[in-house]
């Protein structure tokens, strides 16, 4: 079954994605900030993870640096969901190895379209 | 305790048989009790449990026909005696004295009373047509808590109003 | 695939109601102005626009933009902090709330202070020259030109050698494609290395494909929008199409712009017509899922059963100790399968183990109901701050003990006593700046917060450092309000007292602050019916202290067990001095037939159980039953009853419920034998009795008058 972190600190947001996602019968691992995603990343493997950017103790272009470094998560795709669309934040996300990211408002059809990009 | 054992006695869903029972009736269904030697009934869907006589915890300063309080599975229920409201035959505590205990919402607020009466007869099924009004003719029972009545071979069954049954007297001041 | 999301909408609220929280209390801290405070504010600003954006509240998302705007450029340090944004901040917070309890009661709110707070914002941000207000944050989701006819669209993709090391991978991009119509792939190995210097991180192919599709320019590139900055992507449209021939119309995206700012302006518009019917129709969804919600069950219920935040923590110990009662359960049924004596010793140790795990498993769910009283004192920052500049005075809020828990009914009925408490601090307590600097005290008045746990109840103290209050204008206003003679004589707490008598307010003027006909008395009684009481302690000069204790919770009491005749009484523990047996020369018959009770200095009246509630009692004389001396506001009285029983902590439950309010009662609970047991209502039996005692002055003239003398 593919596995998928999700790590967001707004809880409604996280539920969302979490439901969206299990709905499409996806199995999905929550975690409140950076700091939890990175250490349930490195007990566990996902075969995708979706983080919010903005976000206490540790943030998702921080974690994404951080997980690259992981020998599990060098080619694991890693999607930022956030609003803030502009090219800056986009750059800062590749530079930090994002794969992709999800703009928000987030849209449970779109976000289910748009995975389907990076795992199969 | 094997629970295996156990597991295995649980029937399964389906496994219930419903022949035999009669659900399907036409009209309304009355619990009817026993006040002195008069009948009385109650909407069968009012009655949470019938249970037997215990003496209850008294209520300070309350009314006459309020007994007191019991525990109902951690619910704490009043307990009136209807002989005492209605004012009809002897309140004495017997083997063979219940305690009927109704639940009904009211205006949002449900509420699950036990009233003391002698004795518990019959499930009586009475279309709405056979339901007449009842004669106001004094008797010891006010009007507003009468529903109607019914005629069951010779005699006459009292339907009583839940709603009214349940509206409490307010404490002596003293 | 649809997705209903509307059952996240509550939780969506309760998050932006705790953001705003956040929000405030963070701005009001950032007149020290730091980074991390900043961010925070950002992001629960951020977090609410990005909930309210997805389930299409639009109202909040636009108003939220605009204060994310304004606090991104604080952030970014493009714009001073100051204390005019601040204060604009906190109106925006108060908008922001207004429009969400909006959301939650499904009514519209007023808009004029909202759009008024909207303006400012504007201009606020057209201030700083930087600011655009890019609406094209919303519109990078699905661009749909009006292509109707199928295009053969050529594509050649060639990746960067890392692009693999991003988590991309070309052969989910090709079938992604691939849903747009059919395609062909052809792969270009030419800068493949010889095999023995191939890096199987890297990526050395590069790709041809055609693709027959309906899709437009826009909707090919979205499927490599991930990928665009690592790779050249060159996508055309066949030649035969096309109209200028010169060359073919070629889109080589660069690899820093990277950007959908340079989308034509045709395709921007189809954009958000198509974003505002996204928005339609989700908020039309909703509308229709809300008022089947509100048909189901009256709304006013609704806002009543309130739900709470559990840490996992807690259910994870709740868990544990469900286990542990689960053993202790079966090794109690093993030992009951066949019982013998000689297994007694091991039946008590059993028991005894259910005993700790009921016990624990108890003390673990009344913890679930416990917050931290940092709920109750997180709105006291902003009412501070906001009364003290309406009042022109310098205060300075410090709270202490936040993490002090208590149980969530009373944290909810203590706010607004606490509220009053503050209020008053802040407009009788704190003096003006110059006034203080007069007396020889800094400027700045400071008023303290203070909870603790002391044995079974939580104490909150409200302490200020301004003037104290002023005990002979306390007295007086008492003697002339008629609340005391003006012979009597009285010590400082006892006046200090005085003022939470009904109808009292020292102050000259009534303010709008805390003179809004709400006294000190309603602040008493709410306390008091919750179980806790006030004290008051003021020094001239130093300022003064008001002391509120208040149970741990409503849900579970330590009480004593009382006989009176046959039935058993519950007195809580709390309201008990001592309990005594009557020494027949301390007994005093005044006035006829009322008795007092000689406790050292006291006189204490003393309350026949029996007579009171009407019932039989096995000793009608004083010097055969044993006293029970209580306390509840200040007043001491004896319970007469006929035998102490056990100490127990008992659970509370309501005689409302299926009965009414019954007078001396404050409910009742089920004894280990099943048995139900009323609960002593010690104020209420205090009343009752003067009542009586009042009833009987008619009889006896004024009786009843020297009893008042005496009892108070």
């Amino acid at each position: 079954m593919t596995k998928i972190l999700v790590v967001d600190d707004s809880n409604s947001i996280r539920d969302m994605v979490s439901f969206t996602l299990k709905s499409a019968g996806y199995e999905t691992v929550e975690a409140k900030d950076g700091a939890e995603g990175l250490s349930t990343a490195r007990s566990n493997s996902f075969d995708l993870v979706i983080s919010d950017v903005n976000m206490p103790n540790m943030d998702g272009i921080t974690l994404c640096g951080e997980l690259r470094k992981l020998d599990d998560f060098k080619f694991t795709p890693i999607l930022m969901l956030t609003t803030e669309s502009s090219g800056d934040m986009k750059l800062k996300g590749k530079a930090a190895g994002a794969t992709g990211w999800l703009v928000k408002p987030f849209n449970p059809e779109k976000l289910l379209a748009t995975i389907k990009r990076v795992i199969r | 305790m094997d629970i295996q054992a156990l597991a295995a006695d649980v029937p399964v869903e389906g496994e219930y048989s419903l022949e035999g029972i009669d659900f399907i009736t036409s009209g309304e269904q009355y619990l009817t009790f026993m006040l002195n030697d008069e009948q009385y009934g109650i909407d069968i869907l009012c009655v949470e449990e019938i249970r037997s006589w215990e003496v209850p915890t008294k209520i300070p300063n309350s009314p006459d026909d309020v007994c007191g309080v019991i525990n109902m599975r951690g619910i704490i229920v009043p307990i009136i005696d209807l002989r005492k409201k209605f004012n009809i035959g002897e309140a004495v505590y017997s083997e063979t004295t219940v305690v009927v205990v109704l639940t009904h919402e009211y205006e949002g607020v449900s509420r699950t009373i036990g009233f003391v009466v002698d004795a518990v007869s019959d499930v009586l099924d009475a279309d709405e047509s056979e339901i007449k009004k009842s004669p106001a003719f004094g008797g010891c029972v006010p009007q507003h808590c009468i529903n109607g009545i019914v005629n069951v071979g010779d005699t006459v069954v009292t339907l009583l109003d839940v709603t009214s049954l349940q509206q409490l007297e307010p404490h002596y001041k003293r | 695939m649809s997705v209903d999301l509307s059952q996240f909408i509550p939780s969506f609220l309760e998050e932006s109601f705790e953001g705003l929280e956040l929000m405030e209390s963070s701005l009001l801290n950032l007149e020290q102005g730091d980074d991390e405070t900043i961010n925070s504010i950002f992001r629960a600003a951020h977090s609410i626009k990005g909930g309210a954006g997805t389930f299409g509240f639009e109202h909040v998302t636009e108003f939220t933009h605009l204060v994310e705007t304004l606090l991104d450029e604080m952030r970014d340090g493009r714009r001073e902090i100051t204390q005019n944004d601040v204060e604009l901040l906190l109106k925006s917070v108060d908008c922001m709330r207004l429009l969400i309890e909006a959301i939650r009661d499904e009514q519209e709110c007023d808009r004029t202070e909202i759009d008024e707070t909207a303006k400012l914002l504007t201009i606020a941000l057209n201030q700083t020259a930087s600011v655009d207000v890019d609406n094209n944050e919303t519109g990078s989701g699905t661009t749909n030109q009006q292509v109707t006819q199928n295009t053969l669209w050529d594509i050649t993709f060639i990746p960067e050698h890392h692009l693999v090391q991003t988590g991309n991978d070309p052969l989910l991009l090709f079938n992604a494609l691939a849903d747009l119509g059919p395609i062909t792939v052809e792969a270009n190995c030419k800068d493949l290395p010889p095999i023995t210097d191939i890096d199987p991180t890297e990526l050395y192919i590069s790709w041809h494909l055609t693709l027959d599709s309906a899709a437009s320019e826009e909707d090919i590139r979205e499927v490599f929008e991930w990928v665009e900055d690592e790779c050249q992507l060159i996508i055309s449209q066949p030649v035969k199409d096309q109209q200028d021939s010169q060359q073919p119309e070629e889109i080589v995206i660069d690899k820093q712009g990277g950007d959908f700012t340079s989308v034509s302006s045709a395709s921007d518009s189809s954009e958000q017509v198509l974003a505002s019917a996204v928005a339609d129709n989700a908020s039309s969804t909703l509308e229709s899922t809300t008022t089947t919600k509100s048909q189901k069950q009256p709304s006013k219920t609704k806002a009543d059963v309130g739900s709470i935040r559990v840490g996992v923590d807690k259910v994870d110990s709740l868990i544990n100790l469900v286990g542990e009662l689960v053993i202790t359960q079966s090794m109690l049924s093993e030992l009951g399968n066949d019982f013998d004596l000689s297994k007694i010793e091991r039946l008590t140790s059993g028991l005894e183990q259910l005993l700790q795990n009921t016990k624990e498993l108890q003390e673990s769910v009344m913890r679930i109901r416990m917050l931290p009283i940092s709920f109750a004192f997180n709105r006291f920052p902003r009412l501070v701050h906001d009364l003290s500049n309406k009042m022109n005075k310098e205060i300075e809020l410090v709270l202490k003990g936040e993490q002090t828990e208590l149980d969530k009914t009373v944290m909810e009925q203590i706010g607004d006593p606490l509220t009053h408490l503050v209020r008053n601090a802040v407009d009788h307590g704190i003096e003006t700046a110059e006034q203080r600097l007069a007396s020889g005290k800094p400027a700045k008045g400071v008023i303290t917060l203070d909870a603790y746990h002391q044995g079974g109840s939580i104490v909150i103290e409200i302490s200020d450092d301004g003037s104290g209050i002023n005990r002979q204008a306390v007295f007086d206003k008492a003697v002339e309000k008629g609340v005391v003679d003006k012979n009597t004589v009285l010590n400082d707490n006892q006046v200090f007292d005085l003022i939470f008598e009904p109808g009292f307010s020292t102050a000259k003027e009534i303010s709008d602050i805390s003179g809004r006909g709400v006294g000190m008395d309603v602040v008493k009684k709410n306390i008091q019916s919750l179980g806790g009481r006030i004290q008051v302690e003021s020094e001239p000069g130093k300022g003064s202290t008001f002391k509120v204790n208040l149970p741990l919770t409503l849900a579970i009491l330590d009480g004593q067990l009382v006989r009176v005749g046959s039935e058993t009484y519950i007195i809580p523990l709390i309201t008990i001095v001592e309990s005594l047996q009557a020494k027949p020369e301390h007994i005093n018959r005044v006035s006829g037939d009322m008795l007092l009770y000689r406790l050292r200095e006291d006189n204490v009246p003393i309350i026949p159980v029996c007579k009171l509630f009407n019932i039989d009692a096995e000793h009608q004389r004083v010097e055969d039953a044993l006293l029970v001396v209580v306390e509840s506001d200040g007043q001491k009285v004896g319970l007469m009853v006929d035998d102490l029983l056990a100490q127990q902590q008992v659970v509370i439950k309501s005689l409302q419920d299926n009965y009414q309010q019954v007078e001396g009662i404050s409910g009742a609970t089920i004894l280990g034998d099943g048995s139900v047991a009323m609960i002593l209502d010690i104020p209420g039996m205090i009343t009752m009795a003067m009542n009586n005692a009042s009833q009987s002055q008619q009889k006896y003239g004024d009786i009843a008058k020297n009893l008042e003398g005496v009892m108070s």
